[in-house]
């Protein structure tokens, strides 16, 4: 027997003669839980597709308790005891959590092609139990958060009795006490002797789950080790492949007495509460709050896309009547939504279309808008250099066939593109890596250097505390207090935060 | 990367290669047209004599006019099923305007008899300007039905399946109910003269649509509004967030579409001499097959004037050659409906192929 349960030898990978994976080999023991990392293209999801029998290795072998394991598709992994919980979450709204767990399976009645409800439930209610999260097994998925939906996920993995479980960023759209919740259950199910794959861009979670961390770039691994062993600058270190002295750039801008955005006893029942704020000419301003504390419903608001009941938005000066998008984009307001795919881009139509989507009319020539090519492309080319977008040529090449990070970049170029004095920006580093999310912060900077006034929603303290002046705490729709750059204190912060116990604080504090 | 991809490219017989760019170019559909035409001369030689081209092409102006709208509409991802009723009624008004008599013993039971229509014609028998003004006011008809359509998709996010579906029955059965589904006739000459007659080589009917065609291209590939009716199409919320005004934008396309079909009414009345309540009454397939074998998808964002203007043509030359070996009506719309079915799983292998182009395009970033 081999002391691993999941081994790869060898494994190697190109696409259309571009190496993804190049000769690794790597053991998965039995009860721990490795962590894989590694920036965007570095070959992890490559890796886990070809595990999942979704991809052919070209060369090289997989072993799963030392037994040679060729699986040429999806139902082979499970057969062998692989259960995946994916990033994006795969279940089907519309459907029960029953139906969503034996979507593949369900259990019948004899031979009949009848299904056997009474089986089902009780094997669900088994799943959920495990998995801690306490509702009806004839629950429309719909009605659950993107938190309680992880864990349906989770159940549904269970469900099969695997050895194995492969984690894919499993926290990015769940709030930070789904994600301690999660942690709990990750760390029960290996004190049950479950191997776990956990892949993360968040290293304070790599850190606190792991055993063992192996680092991937460019398709090669390029550091293994225990976990006691790493440092997170020793993650960033190998996962870039340079040493980076920060991760955040040094803060160059001075922000202005001059007021860019000021909102006044604003309100919508049921979403935000008499808010108050100005953010200044220069100044980076950072809101906190947890998922679900009106934080990115208050940009919506100011951005003219839902309506409000009471207060005033002024802009520059000016107060904005009647607000929609269009009177936004006129003020010089600029919204980079946390919803790249289904906000911010076309992912079909070409780069070009996508970055002068915006502003596309402020070039147009006579009064039937015609559409100045030669200018708008021009734009777009300067921008791209400009953002260091690292994209194939703009013009016959699809927003999707980027990486994530370099989208996220030309959702910023398109509206740098206009020329905005109030820069919005929700979770800008969602879901891209380390060496791209330095240089969002760089653009944030540059952008606050040039007198804009750049508000930056994040749910990730850290890097608000790195990038901001001064960081407003969000929660329950009402802003809860205000911090200046020399009063951050990741403690206040998240009490303020929860506008509450020390309990919480304390629950919190490992995040 | 270049260098990678050329090497690819290079182990490829010269001949797949072309074949393969024939295939994935926008010509496709024009390159087939005209290798079926040719394939069929030998078996039905008639097809180049004078009269049939003439008559494949006065077929193909009316047609190609209602589809470019319907275009407009498929862009968005949306579909406007009230454009063949939108024929009848403006058919039916525009020709009672302009008609120079009414048979009391036909007319006298319909709602229009009295104040709009009388004995010796509608309000604007026998004036020199009646046929322009009569165009003008289906024009304006159309649009407005098409306005109505626009406003409940674009205001209340209704279906526009069902919005328009509602508007072709109650569209189809008012102008049944206008003329008590009579055909009025005593049309101005020079309103025939509209449908059949050329100016020099070229038909009236070709100039007018011609004219459509042109303007309705240059909307879609030069205009503002054109990038903004494609980024609706292809995503309605990142629309919004980027500015686009998308309501104003499916306004308008909803009465191109209305526009698009009264102008194509106009021309069917005009040929046939006589305005019919049941116009456009079996030609949605036609409509919506020639868009889509022209290329253009049904879930929004993909299409071009250009591509609808070859689906036409195909279209057209099928259903002619299919005429012209005495086929009956039923074996027609038998091959019709196969060949709609070959040019939407032509198109699924054409975007799986272009899809497998673009990942050896960008492989490398």
């Amino acid at each position: 027997m081999s002391e691993y349960v999941l081994e790869l030898r060898h494994i190697a990978k190109s696409f259309f003669g571009i190496p993804a994976l190049k000769d690794v080999t790597w053991g998965l023991k039995k009860g721990e839980l490795l962590s894989l990392i590694g920036e965007n293209g570095a070959g992890k999801s490559t890796m886990m597709n070809i595990v999942g029998g979704i991809l052919p290795a070209d060369s090289g072998e997989l072993y799963i308790n030392g037994e040679l394991y060729r699986p040429t598709q999806p139902s082979d992994a499970k057969k062998a005891g692989i259960a995946f919980i994916h990033q994006e979450l795969n279940l089907f709204t519309n459907l029960s959590i029953n139906d969503n767990v034996f979507i593949d399976s369900f259990p019948r009645i004899g031979v009949l092609p009848l299904i056997k409800k009474t089986e089902m439930s009780r094997r669900v209610k088994k799943a959920l139990e495990a998995v801690d999260l306490h509702v009806s097994p004839d629950t429309i998925v719909e009605k659950l958060s993107p938190g309680e939906r992880q864990l349906v996920e989770i159940a549904k993995a269970l469900s099969s009795d695997p050895q194995i479980l492969i984690f894919d960023e499993p926290t990015t759209s769940l709030t930070n006490k789904e994600t301690e919740k999660l942690f709990g259950i990750i760390d029960k199910l290996r004190e049950e002797g479950k191997s776990i794959i956990y892949i993360s861009h968040i290293l304070a979670d790599v850190e606190r789950l792991s055993d063992q961390i192996i680092v991937l770039r460019d398709g090669c691994i390029t550091d293994e080790d225990k976990k006691e062993n790493y440092t997170i600058d020793r993650m960033i270190q190998s996962m870039i492949g340079r040493e980076i002295s920060q991760l955040y750039p040094t803060k160059t801008n001075k922000p202005s007495k001059e007021t860019a955005l000021s909102v006044k006893g604003l309100s919508q029942s049921g979403i935000v509460h008499n808010i108050n704020m100005d953010i200044h000419k220069g100044e980076v301003v950072g809101m906190f709050g947890l998922m679900g504390s009106g934080r990115s419903e208050l940009a919506r608001i100011i951005y003219g896309l839902d309506p409000y009941e009471a207060g005033e938005i002024i802009i520059n000066g000016e107060k904005v009547e009647k607000h929609n998008p269009q009177k936004a984009i006129e003020h010089k307001i600029a919204f980079v939504t946390e919803n790249r795919r289904e906000e911010g881009l076309l992912m079909e139509f070409s780069i070009l279309d996508n970055l002068s989507l915006v502003s596309v009319p402020s070039s147009a020539k006579g009064k039937l808008k015609i559409v100045n090519d030669e200018c708008v492309k021009n734009k777009a080319e300067d921008i791209v250099n400009k953002l260091k977008v690292k994209c194939p040529p703009i013009e016959n090449n699809p927003a999707k066939s980027m990486s994530g990070g370099n989208q996220q970049k030309v959702v910023i170029g398109k509206w740098l593109l206009t020329d905005p004095e109030v820069f919005i920006v929700d979770e800008p580093t969602r879901g891209i890596d380390v060496g791209a999310k330095y240089e969002v912060y760089n653009i944030i900077n540059q952008l606050a250097t040039d007198k804009k006034a750049v508000w930056v929603i994040s749910s990730e303290l850290e890097e608000l505390m790195g990038i901001c002046d001064k960081i407003l705490v969000m929660g329950n729709g009402e802003i809860h207090g205000e911090l200046a750059r020399e009063e951050f204190d990741k403690e206040n912060i998240l009490k303020a935060a929860f506008n509450q116990t020390v309990e919480d604080k304390t629950e919190k504090g490992g995040r | 990367m270049s260098a990678l991809k050329s090497e690819t490219y290079r182990q490829k017989k010269p001949a797949k290669q072309v074949i393969q760019r024939i295939f994935l170019s926008e010509y496709f559909i024009l390159i087939m047209s005209l290798i079926y035409f040719v394939c069929v001369i030998p078996f039905a030689p008639r097809i180049i004599s004078q009269s049939n081209l003439l008559n494949l092409l006065s077929n193909l102006w009316p047609l190609l006019v209602i589809a470019i709208g319907q275009t407009f509409v498929l862009l968005l991802g949306g579909i406007d099923l009230s454009q063949v009723s939108i024929i009848g009624v403006t058919s039916v008004i525009g020709t009672a305007l302009m008609s120079n008599s009414f048979d009391p013993a036909i007319f006298e039971g319909t709602p229009l008899w009295g104040w709009l229509i009388h004995e010796n014609g509608g309000p604007l028998a026998g004036s020199a300007a009646s046929v322009p003004v009569s165009i003008f006011v289906m024009l304006i008809i159309g649009t407005l039905i098409g306005l109505f359509n626009g406003f409940f998709v674009a205001r209340f996010k209704m279906p526009p399946f069902m919005v328009t579906l509602v508007t072709q029955m109650f569209l189809l059965s008012f102008a049944i109910y206008l003329t008590q589904s009579r055909n009025i006739m005593g049309l101005p000459e020079s309103f025939s003269a509209f449908g059949t007659k050329s100016l020099g080589f070229i038909p009236y009917a070709a100039i007018f649509v011609v004219l459509i065609a042109l303007g309705a291209h240059f909307i879609l590939a030069k205009m503002v509004l054109g990038k903004w009716i494609y980024a609706s199409g292809e995503n309605e919320v990142a629309s919004v967030v980027s500015g686009v005004p998308t309501k104003k934008v499916t306004l308008f396309c909803y009465a191109m579409s209305g526009f698009c079909a009264a102008a194509g009414s106009a021309i069917y009345s005009a040929r046939l001499g006589m305005g019919r309540p049941t116009l456009g009454e079996d030609i949605m397939m036609d409509i919506v097959g020639a868009a889509i074998i022209g290329g253009t998808s049904l879930s929004g964002g993909k299409g071009k004037v250009m591509w609808t203007l070859f689906g036409v043509f195909f279209f057209t030359l099928l259903f002619n050659t299919l005429n012209l070996f005495n086929l009956s009506y039923f074996t027609i719309n038998i091959v019709k409906g196969l060949v709609i079915l070959a040019a939407a799983f032509l198109d699924v292998i054409r975007t799986k192929l272009m899809t497998r182009m673009s990942i050896v395009n960008g492989a490398g970033v």
